[in-house]
């Protein structure tokens, strides 16, 4: 059993995790995730890293609560435990000096962009951070960044911090605060990551995305977690979770994700209430 | 006189076919004490026993059966012990057709002794009692095994140096132990009860698990090896091939081992109680002829399937499943397109599966296999609708390991290389066996392999320390 430091809910929906799991933590690297199981009937969930405490021996995660697991997830208590947490799973981002790069950040993903932002930031590389959300009671995390950063950019849909709109805008932005990045790396929901790479791909900037589908086993057995890069079936559990996003066929990979969301869904309406109507 | 010879081989006992496509609940209902007496009672007891040489694990089966015909069980079930790890696994899965009891004397007249059953009965037997017996086990010896993957070999390498005194660590990288007797192999099949008992049987030796531990992630070989005297790699053949056609990709197209998972080990046939969704299909099509594509075809009828096709390119002769599995298969209604290929998979604008493509073989000389291979027949193309696909062709080994371990040797298909007689790698003290090395096999085989690697890491290490 793992030992739950923290699971506090960050902004609505989103909620910060720390687990204790010292050998995990001990062999993280950026860009990794983890198989996470809530209780002893639960799910396999993957959960993006988005920090470790290698010497206190935890794992810090960002998810956001959507179906019934991370729902479960959502209302486990520190103190408390849970049976599986399991990893440094998927190949580690590609760390280098590539000159000036742009971390995209928005939703759980301001989390796992962020030790991705600090290795290449150690690596000596000249970072700019954007972080993307509906508002700006959605940011977390600014603070984080801004040591790692020449600026951290705020867009927002409404407007109510930074710019308003939504990375539609990206080319706009980048050439307004004078950005010419060698790399973009985005981490977020699918959207997110879906609408950067189709922009970059007129640009040719390389893109590197970290998929998020569905998984079970998280190291190679099952192959639920396949989409297709370049024309090429891949397993995102063993072959990414990074890939070049402008490669990517989104559209498939959108559908796959949605498999399971009328039985993702049908638990969180089993109260046992009779209904209002 | 000499007694009269009796060919007649004793069935065991099995659920109504109607009865059991709706349940989980094991097909197999095994021997009563009456018959299991009667069955050993036909051994002619050879002066040379030609069964055992066809047990990877040389178990002494004439001896076991001896046992039961003198009605002392746990002196039988000893005896297996001796040799075998996992008998009530053993029991159920092996192919003993094409083992033990293809050399049985008595098979020349179609009537071999039917050894699986027998060797089940001793273990229900014991399970029933309610008592296991431990082998005598050596003093510890002081030396440190580390064992990766807690299936099959995992397990026999982990018994037989447990037994020679060595203090034996396995990891294993999901949440269950069992490898893939937990996640492959269904419960109607080989209920999960018996793998929980046969490695808790293990660990009652003093071995140790850690769940949820991936080497080569959590963990490297390496790093093992600085605490351990020498390390076992029995992590399987975890990746599975899809056929490279069009539209593999569509959703309701699955892996074996996704489909199999999702209900075995994840308990996905239980959902919601179990929160691991499992889709309802109503006609699904399974890709391939092996026991896999048997389990994955019978447990979608289980999940209430009104079709449930098995589509393979050559025909029934060729067919590898085990010919107890296939036919129980086709009692149950599974319906079977041999001679059949699928070319190509089309699915609706939400993307999901809706039709297969195939196209019609006929076969012609035989291949390298020794099989005779399959020709598609021209203009004989013609579609099924399907809303699942589920595709059991087999599996690379994990890349895990041999991605995080410098200097493993590796073979074209990915498998780690190792010598067959003794396990032993391209690296000092680490040895593999199983499905990591072979590719995807029988369990026996992986117990064979486990069992002369034991031997080999007991030969070596023990005193060089």
């Amino acid at each position: 059993m793992y030992r739950i430091i923290e699971r506090r809910m960050i902004v609505p929906n989103l909620h910060e995790f720390i687990v204790e799991a010292p050998e995990v933590a001990n062999s993280i690297k950026p860009g990794n995730f983890v198989i996470v199981r809530p209780d002893e009937t639960g799910e396999r969930v993957p959960l993006s890293v988005a920090d470790w405490n290698r010497e206190a021996g935890t794992v810090t995660s960002i998810f956001m609560q959507v179906g019934a697991s991370t729902a479960k997830l959502a209302r486990l208590k520190p103190g408390g435990e849970i049976p599986t947490f399991a990893g440094p799973l998927g190949r580690e981002t590609e760390i280098q000096n590539f000159g000036t790069v742009l971390c995209i950040g928005g939703c759980y993903g301001i989390g796992s962009v962020f030790p991705i932002a600090r290795a290449l930031k150690e690596a000596g590389n000249t970072l700019y951070t954007i972080l993307e959300a509906r508002s700006a009671y959605l940011l977390y995390w600014q603070e984080m960044f801004k040591p790692l950063s020449e600026r951290v950019i705020e867009i927002t849909r409404d407007g109510t911090s930074g710019y308003k709109g939504h990375l539609a805008r990206l080319p706009e932005i980048i050439a307004m605060e004078k950005i010419r990045p060698d790399r973009i790396i985005v981490n977020g929901c699918t959207f997110q990551m879906m609408k950067v790479s189709q922009i970059t791909k007129e640009m040719a900037i390389k893109t590197m995305v970290n998929m998020n589908p569905i998984m079970i086993d998280g190291t190679g057995m099952c192959g639920v977690c396949r989409l297709s890069v370049a024309g090429k079936t891949k397993f995102a559990c063993v072959d990414g979770p990074d890939f070049d996003g402008r490669d990517v066929d989104w559209v498939e990979f959108l559908n796959r994700r949605r498999t399971y969301n009328p039985e993702e869904v049908y638990p969180l309406h089993k109260s046992g209430c009779a209904s209002h109507y | 006189m000499a007694k009269q010879i009796d060919y007649e081989r004793r069935h065991m006992p099995k659920q109504e076919p109607f009865e059991r496509v709706k349940n989980f609940d094991e097909v197999a209902i095994g021997y009563t004490e009456e018959l299991a007496r009667e069955e050993a009672g036909r051994c002619l007891h050879c002066k040379k026993s030609l069964c055992r040489e066809g047990c990877p694990v040389g178990i002494n089966i004439p001896a076991f059966i001896e046992c039961i015909v003198a009605g002392d069980y746990a002196a039988g079930i000893k005896k297996l012990k001796e040799t075998n790890a996992l008998p009530a696994v053993c029991g159920r899965v092996c192919p003993q057709e094409e083992q033990c009891e293809l050399h049985c004397i008595l098979g020349k007249k179609g009537g071999s002794i039917c050894i699986g059953r027998l060797e089940r009965f001793l273990a229900d037997w014991e399970a029933a009692r309610g008592k296991t017996e431990t082998p005598a086990m050596a003093a510890l010896n002081g030396m440190k095994i580390a064992i990766v993957g807690s299936g099959p070999a995992g397990i026999t390498v982990a018994n037989d140096l447990a037994l020679l005194g060595y203090a034996v660590t396995i990891f294993e990288a999901l949440h269950e132990a069992g490898g893939v007797l937990t996640y492959g192999i269904p419960e109607f099949r080989l209920p999960k009860a018996i793998v929980k008992r046969e490695v808790e049987y293990v660990k009652s030796l003093g071995v140790k698990l850690y769940l949820d531990y991936i080497v080569g992630k959590t963990r490297t070989i390496d790093s093992i090896l600085q605490e351990f005297d020498g390390v076992f790699v029995g992590a399987g053949a975890g990746l599975p091939w899809f056929m490279d056609i069009p539209g593999e990709n569509f959703n309701g197209v699955y892996s074996a081992n996704e489909y199999l998972t999702r209900c075995n080990l994840m308990k996905g046939y239980r959902f919601p109680a179990y929160d691991t969704p499992m889709k309802r299909p109503r006609c699904v099509a399974v890709f391939g002829g092996g026991n896999v594509a048997m389990d994955s075809a019978r447990t979608a009828l289980r999940l209430g399937a009104d079709e449930s096709h098995i589509v393979y390119r050559r025909s029934k002769e060729e067919l590898p499943a085990r010919a107890e599995e296939a036919e129980n298969a086709e009692e149950e209604g599974v319906i079977f397109d041999y001679l059949t290929l699928p070319v190509r998979l089309t699915g609706d604008e939400q993307g999901w599966l809706t039709e297969i493509e195939c196209i019609k073989m006929e076969l012609g000389e035989p291949d390298a296999s020794g099989r005779r291979s399959p020709i598609p027949i021209k203009g004989s193309e013609f579609k099924m609708k399907a809303d699942a696909v589920i595709v059991a062709i087999g599996n690379s080994p994990n890349p895990l390991i041999p991605m995080s371990t410098p200097g493993l040797a590796v073979g074209k298909k990915g498998n780690i290389v190792a010598e067959e007689e003794t396990g032993k790698t391209s690296r000092e003290r680490i040895w593999a066996g199983g499905d990591v090395v072979t590719g995807a096999a029988t369990v026996i085989s992986a117990m064979g392999a486990g069992r002369r690697a034991a031997k080999s890491m007991h030969a070596t290490l023990f005193g060089s320390k």
